[in-house]
């Protein structure tokens, strides 16, 4: 199906209707806001139960004979096992503080994205089925049983949630929606209704080590091209390592970065620093992928793709790891890694082998960001640059979800950009930092299939990026997320054509003075720099 | 559930105003209403409080996920955000005190405007405001009460009331009311506000259910039936407060004569009490241990632990080398153990 036009998606009524309440409402299924169901091979091959073909717009799921039982079962132990669930299945107050924080919500107007709806389609069960007062009065207190249309809903919209948490902020007892969509992926994972967009790549990683599937040869030649690329358009040959033994650092970032337009740059970007500043440093091909759809799935799966990070880390013998630009990869890290897989005392805490700087925030996870570890690079000024190659560029920063609300990482991107671009502009407060809007499409959610619901789901993205397209002339939208550069584009491509997506690190590199380069002609995408650049170039 | 919640809720409050009207009014049992009700009342409340506090604290926490709503601390040179992302338990109380005692969440809503494909945000403090009000104003209204627990009443019970009578004393057109205190008032007032957002935000009243309306609505008859009595239906004051001495000395009669209304204005709030741990308004213990809260956005520092870490299966990199291996050595990939030994 073909997305209507932004004209058309641009009417929304979030006004929901005086008399009908959420329950009786029908659910509507709809081309375009949904993921294709989970591939059942994929399913498989990493173990989770009940892996079976079924259409999510067929009448029939073919769930197993007792599904109510494993999900019941499956939500008794999450409340005893989460304190996060079972308190926000209690204390909601329903103030309505969320409602218009969901860029869902904004996006299609459909009340059951309102985040506060989204919880009751679980509390609402979790009343019914577990609380007294549900069992006596139902309806009153907004109880109602687990029903296969209760079942359909939670898939639904717990697939139209990017985890994203900004619902959290605004809320004055915290509750994280994304904990509730997590709980309700992985009792839809008790019966095998994942979507591919996430089964897939789970599987992949499982087995090749990153989400693309790409086997470790083609890992290389990847990189390899890239290299090739970095040759023509900089001039500097750079020798490529992987799985290489006693290297100093581990470097560990989404596979999409290798894969695809434009991630590839800042993948050249990472490949052009190391090399700028001498770093002792592998890739690996077994830990490829700095992302983690586990997180998407269930904690366990989570915790089982995690794993190869330390695993590799401790079979190299590096000190430390460094990660690349990309969102949910950094909550995990973050929040979930020390915890599931630590302690890594084989590892020392991160010191950064060019400034001294050690990375005290990161002694026991032992993984620094790249753009903590690139600000401290500039700010001691190791890095020669010249930011007026990027003067053609008007620039703002998109921060993303997870580390702008399960991290702070605010400031040391922002740091980076200043230093090699010379226009930056902000977006309009309450759409940055922790108010930052989502792609559209994180948590899995970037399936071409589901698009409808991305051009919507990003539209307040969309929007804010327009304002400072118009006021300010920005034709540059810059991100530190893997996820980010495949949904920001076709976001853009659709809502504001004139701005174009790429990753901080590619702007460090095109800015990135390197010894022996060539007379920079064209930036990493090839593209040709306008002529006064070339010119300031020249005299230097 | 949306508006016909509203109607549930309100016949609701009805039935609860009625039962203790015909009880002492037609059948006497001042016994029943103003000893038996408020101890079975204060029990259910205590118990369910403690019970349902005990259960929360049953579920660990596996993981620390706050929400950071600031600069983390990374380098020195750049500035942290101590309060909005903490990382030590002394910052995390500043946190949660900001939070408990201003609604610093609440405190950043906003209001969006959606104009053809255009999202803009406004400034949306209303709510904030008004639960402030009703919060604060609910307490004083309670600590006040005291003076009817109490005998000698404590110093700043009476210095509560001086406060809250000082301001409204004489205020037009209410001069001839006796000792005007302010808080029952804004209690009123503030709760009416919420009471009405849920009748005319469209979005708000779609997600309102029948126990959203009803606590709202008791307290606002709990307060007006306390100011009734104030002001307006004078119920016989020694004898209440004969009463409620009993109560806490457990030796508790109930005088004659003390007025029905007064009985109504207990039973509503036995109601609440008992209400009180079954309900949302659970949401005030709930509040101390919100994990997106009230913890510190130190987990890459020091590693948290959760007690039921699961043991997984994972894909070893052996297990990866063995089935790559010829493709890896072909690639010039370096392996563990060399491709004679690993083909068949």
């Amino acid at each position: 199906m073909a997305t209507p036009k932004p004209e058309i998606l641009s009417q929304v009524n979030h006004r929901p209707p005086w008399f009908t309440g959420w329950m009786d409402k029908p659910l509507e299924i709809k081309p375009g806001t949904f993921c294709y169901a989970a591939n059942p091979k994929s399913v498989d091959y990493v173990g989770l139960p009940h892996a079976h073909a079924w259409d999510p717009t067929a009448e029939d799921w073919k769930l197993p004979p007792d599904w109510k039982n494993i999900v019941l079962n499956g939500m008794r132990d999450r409340l005893k096992r989460f304190r996060s669930f079972q308190l926000f299945m209690d204390i909601c107050v329903r103030c309505g503080a969320c409602a218009d924080k969901c860029h869902f919500f904004i996006g299609t107007g459909d009340p059951r994205n309102m985040p506060v709806l989204r919880a009751e389609l679980l509390r609402s069960v979790y009343r019914g089925e577990f609380t007294l007062a549900g069992q006596l009065m139902a309806r009153m207190v907004g109880a109602r049983k687990l029903t296969e249309k209760v079942l359909k809903e939670w898939w639904y919209y717990f697939f139209q949630c990017t985890e994203c948490r900004r619902c959290s902020v605004f809320c004055p007892y915290g509750i994280d929606t994304a904990e509730i969509t997590i709980m309700g992926r992985e009792l839809l994972n008790l019966l095998g209704l994942n979507i591919d967009w996430i089964a897939t790549p789970v599987a992949n990683c499982f087995r090749t080590g990153n989400h693309l599937g790409l086997q470790p040869h083609t890992y290389k030649e990847n990189a390899e091209f890239l290299l090739a690329d970095i040759a023509e358009y900089v001039g500097v040959d750079i020798e490529p390592h992987f799985n290489r033994k006693g290297a100093e650092i581990l470097f560990i970032t989404p596979s999409g970065d290798i894969f695809a337009d434009p991630g590839i740059y800042t993948y050249m970007g990472y490949m052009m620093l190391f090399d700028h500043i001498g770093l002792d440093y592998t890739w690996s091909t077994y830990a490829s992928e700095g992302g983690n759809f586990g997180f998407f799935t269930s904690n366990e799966m989570m915790k089982r793709l995690n794993a190869k990070m330390y695993a590799e880390a401790k079979r190299l013998g590096v000190k430390w790891i460094l990660g690349g630009e990309c969102g949910h990869m950094w909550r995990v890290i973050n929040q979930y890694m020390d915890t599931m897989n630590g302690p890594a005392n084989f590892l020392e805490a991160p010191k950064s082998p060019i400034t001294g700087t050690v990375f005290e925030n990161a002694r026991s996870t032992k993984m620094v960001h790249i753009s903590e570890f690139t600000a401290d690079l500039i700010r001691h000024g190791k890095l020669k640059l010249d930011p007026s190659r990027n003067d053609h560029l008007r620039v703002t920063f998109h921060d993303s979800c997870n580390p702008a609300r399960g991290m702070g990482m605010l400031e040391e991107p922002r740091y980076v950009i200043e230093n090699v671009c010379n226009h930056f502009y902000e977006m309009p407060e309450g759409t940055i930092k922790e108010q930052t809007f989502c792609c559209g499409g994180g948590a899995g959610l970037n399936a071409g299939e589901y698009d409808l619901a991305r051009m919507q789901g990003g539209m307040p993205r969309a929007s804010a990026v327009r304002y400072v397209h118009e006021k300010f002339g920005v034709n540059t939208l810059a991100c530190v997320c893997a996820v980010d550069r495949a949904t920001l584009p076709p976001l853009m491509e659709y809502w504001a054509p004139e701005v174009k997506v790429v990753g901080v690190t590619e702007l460090v590199a095109n800015a990135l003075v390197m010894d022996g380069e060539n007379e920079r002609e064209s930036n990493l995408r090839g593209e040709e720099l306008p002529i006064e650049v070339m010119d300031e170039e020249t005299e230097e | 559930m949306g508006f016909p919640g509203f109607v549930a809720a309100f016949a609701a409050v009805i039935v609860l105003m009625v039962i203790p009207l015909v009880g002492v009014w037609a059948a006497n049992m001042t016994t029943f209403f103003g000893v038996v009700v408020p101890y079975a009342a204060i029990a259910i409340f205590l118990a369910g409080l403690v019970i349902r506090v005990i259960k929360w604290g049953q579920s660990p926490v596996p993981f620390r996920i706050p929400t950071t709503c600031g600069q983390e601390k990374s380098m020195p040179w750049i500035k942290t955000n101590c309060i909005d992302n903490p990382t030590n338990n002394f910052t995390v109380l500043i946190r949660m005190a900001l939070e408990i005692l201003c609604f610093r969440s609440l405190f950043r809503n906003t209001a969006m405007d959606f104009r053809e494909g255009r999202v803009y945000y406004g400034s949306a403090k209303w709510l904030w405001l008004f639960a402030l009000a009703f919060h604060y104003s609910f307490l004083v209204v309670l600590l006040r009460h005291l003076r009817f627990f109490t005998d000698p009443i404590p110093f700043f019970v009476t210095l509560l009331e001086n406060l809250d009578g000082f301001f409204e004393i004489g205020l037009f057109p209410f001069t001839w009311l006796p000792g005007m205190m302010l808080s029952g008032m804004v209690l009123l007032g503030a709760a009416s506000y919420l009471f009405l957002r849920r009748i005319v935000i469209p979005q708000v009243r779609y997600i309102s259910l029948t126990n959203d309306w009803f606590p709202l609505l008791l307290i606002i008859h709990i307060a007006a039936t306390g100011v009734l009595m104030r002001y307006l239906i004078k119920v016989d004051i020694t004898a209440v407060k004969e009463l409620t001495m009993g109560i806490v000395t457990f030796n508790a009669k109930a005088p004659e004569g003390i007025g029905v209304l007064f009985y109504i204005h207990v039973f509503l709030v036995g109601t609440l009490l008992a209400y009180f741990p079954f309900s949302k308004l659970m949401h005030a213990p709930g509040i101390f241990l919100s994990p997106t809260r009230n913890l510190a956005n130190n987990s890459r520092a020091v590693r948290h632990v959760n007690p039921w870490n699961p043991k997984v299966k994972t894909h070893d990199y052996e297990e990866y080398e063995e089935e790559f291996r010829e493709l890896m050595v072909e690639a010039g990939l370096p392996v563990d153990k060399p491709l004679e030994e690993g083909a068949e």
